[in-house]
């Protein structure tokens, strides 16, 4: 007997009792659905993190150590010096852009509208690319402001709540008194949720008129040529800042050099851990199916004990008999598995339509190819193991006690 | 043609032990129609069983068309059983929501057979159920199911059809068809088996075998 022929005997086994197949089938087409889904749903997560900070893993964080430092020296401030050596081409190909910054805190002030106080960043007019930032309106200051100490100030949306009761276009063009200089705000900041408790001003005028400090950086961002480089461009930073500090042990730098790469990997790592988790808490759905399978294809072969007995007299022989019960549970969770798949597919893809217009920025789910495949392969196999042991129970019957069976 | 050389057949449940055939030897030739005759508990059903590959004796041969069948594999028996011996039974045994073509169809599925359609349609109107060809058994009578049976018992040209009490689940007008139908097969130059206790339907046989406590108690040509 071939294939053909057993699959046939099989279908029409299943037909002969629709509604108990199709609640069988049920079971895999939910867990097979779940997986998908839930699979999506982690991978949009994830593709939504690394497209929000994809933009800043070439960055590389320079500040410098906090606390003791093992040598029993002082930590040395960085200074501008630094900052020129990094930038010196030559030494540090790997190196695109640095960018220097001093922080501090002022009092914030309108003419009849009150105060806030509010952290100062002293920076260059690459900020924006470097922080991966966007203005709500005006412009941001540019290289000749930043040479000339220009004093122009670009608002956080925060400082800009309290003092221009959130209006950015209020703001905009007004003068504002930060500690005891007259600054005019030319642009404000859209919020992050991170840093929007500011006010960003050409480094000089914050040294000049507010800080003071001298020619002390607080922090350097330096980025990358590429994403590739990253690992490079760390190294030659630290060269570089090892010969100016004169540190000849790595484990007595005073300076710290952060890759957010490294941070970014390990989110993204954290977010496939979870992924993964949630997809085995949707796998336990489809174990319930498969039992739900066997159970089925045991109830079954009971029912059917005469109709074994018949063929196994007739002549079928075991592996007759077995085929046709293991195709029947096969078929059961085959079609099951594309049905959840298309089930799982067609939620996911509704839900990247409906979920993002409910709630902003909602990560998109995406359907990876592996999780379809992966799900089909393993409801076939559960089709072989859950009618494995049903079917070869039916295979092993004496056709004499079958056919006694009522 | 079939040969059995002191065969015994012992059950053992326990410290019970019994003998349902015990040393019997019979031949039966190709072209006969034999009634094998006897009781309940007179060994019958256990002959069935072995004349019919279903069961193998404890002890003795069993000579079908000159294979020896005691010592074959289970694979082996059910392709004897599938091209060597066409079964009748009391129940008739059709499957069931299955059309009376596939029914008869069935053994020759499972000897890769080709012209089934054609050869199931012949057996059919051999047994005079053309026109039932696309009925379900629950649609016809005792005696119409009975002759699918047969119908699916000669398809695959046996060389024996092993009847178990045929007319038990009949009544008297059926009995009389399907005994005919018998007669006219075994015309036709096929060996028949029946085994029953009714003296009626042994009448139709040539040769009566009486069976007593696994023995064999009578042997006559009619």
């Amino acid at each position: 007997m071939n294939l053909r022929e057993a699959a046939r005997i099989a279908a029409r086994g299943l037909r002969t009792n629709k509604l108990r197949s199709v609640l069988t089938m049920l079971g895999i087409i939910i867990g097979v659905a779940a997986v998908i889904i839930l699979v999506a749903f982690g991978n949009g997560l994830q593709r939504f993190v690394a497209d929000a900070f994809g933009p800043l893993a070439n960055q590389i964080q320079i500040t410098k150590t906090q606390g003791a430092i093992s040598g029993n020296r002082a930590a040395r401030d960085l200074t501008d010096a630094d900052v020129d050596a990094l930038s010196d081409k030559g030494r540090a190909p790997a190196i695109g852009s640095v960018t220097p910054s001093v922080n501090g805190s002022a009092l914030l002030q309108v003419v009849g509208d009150g105060q806030y106080r509010s952290s100062i960043l002293g920076t260059q007019a690459d900020y924006l690319d470097v922080a991966n930032r966007e203005l709500v309106v005006g412009s941001f200051f540019d290289d000749q402001q930043t040479r000339n100490k220009a004093k122009v100030v670009v608002l956080g949306p925060n400082p800009v709540a309290t003092l221009f009761g959130g209006q950015a276009g209020e703001a905009l063009g007004k003068d504002v008194r930060v500690g005891r200089t007259t600054f005019r705000v030319i642009g404000v900041l859209k919020g992050n949720g991170q840093q929007d408790d500011v006010a960003v001003m050409p480094l000089g005028a914050a040294r000049s008129y507010l800080l003071g400090g001298g020619d002390v950086v607080d922090s350097i961002t330096v980025r990358a040529v590429s994403t590739d480089a990253v690992t490079q461009a760390v190294q030659q930073a630290s060269a570089i800042l090892d010969q100016r500090h004169a540190i000849r042990d790595p484990d007595e730098r005073d300076f710290t050099v952060t890759a957010l790469q490294s941070l970014l990997d390990q989110s993204s790592q954290v977010l496939s851990f979870v992924t993964i988790f949630v997809a085995a808490v949707a796998g336990i759905s489809l174990i319930v199916g498969s039992i739900g399978v066997a159970n089925i294809m045991l109830v079954t072969v009971t029912e059917r004990t005469r109709e074994i007995g018949i063929r196994k007299a007739i002549g079928a022989r075991r592996r007759a008999i077995l085929q046709q019960f293991l195709i029947e549970s096969m078929i059961l969770t085959g079609v099951g598995g594309v049905l959840g798949i298309l089930l799982g597919i067609g939620l996911s893809v509704a839900a990247g339509i409906v979920l993002p217009r409910l709630v902003t920025d909602f990560p998109v789910p995406s359907v990876s190819v592996g999780s379809v495949v992966l799900a089909f392969t393993v409801s076939l196999l559960i089709g072989l193991v859950a009618g494995g042991y049903p079917a070869n129970r039916a295979a092993r019957m004496r056709p004499i006690d079958a056919l006694r069976h009522q | 043609m079939i040969e059995l050389e002191h065969v015994s057949k012992v059950y053992e449940t326990g410290d019970i032990v019994l003998r349902a055939l015990d040393d019997v030897s019979l031949r039966i030739d190709d072209g006969d129609l034999v009634a094998i005759m006897g009781p309940s508990g007179s060994g019958k059903s256990t002959m069935m069983n072995i004349l019919g590959c279903l069961d193998v004796p404890s002890s003795g041969t069993y000579r079908l068309d000159g294979t020896d069948v005691g010592r074959l594999s289970d694979n082996r028996l059910a392709d004897i059983r599938n091209r060597k011996i066409g079964f009748v039974f009391q129940s008739f045994n059709l499957l069931p929501r299955t059309s009376a073509i596939r029914n008869v169809e069935l053994p020759m599925v499972y000897a890769g057979t080709k012209d089934r359609r054609t050869r199931a349609r012949r057996a059919l109107a051999r047994v005079g159920l053309a026109e039932r060809a696309n009925h379900q058994p629950n649609e016809l009578s005792g005696g119409q199911q009975q002759r699918i049976a047969v119908a699916r018992a000669l398809v695959t040209d046996p060389t024996m059809i092993l009847a178990d009490e045929p007319t038990g689940n009949l009544d008297t007008a059926s009995t009389v068809d399907v005994m005919n139908l018998f007669v006219e097969l075994n015309d036709a130059g096929r060996t028949v088996v029946l085994i029953t206790h009714e003296p009626e339907v042994a009448e139709f046989a040539k040769r009566v075998v009486t069976l007593r406590d696994g023995h064999i108690v009578g042997d006559e040509r009619r």
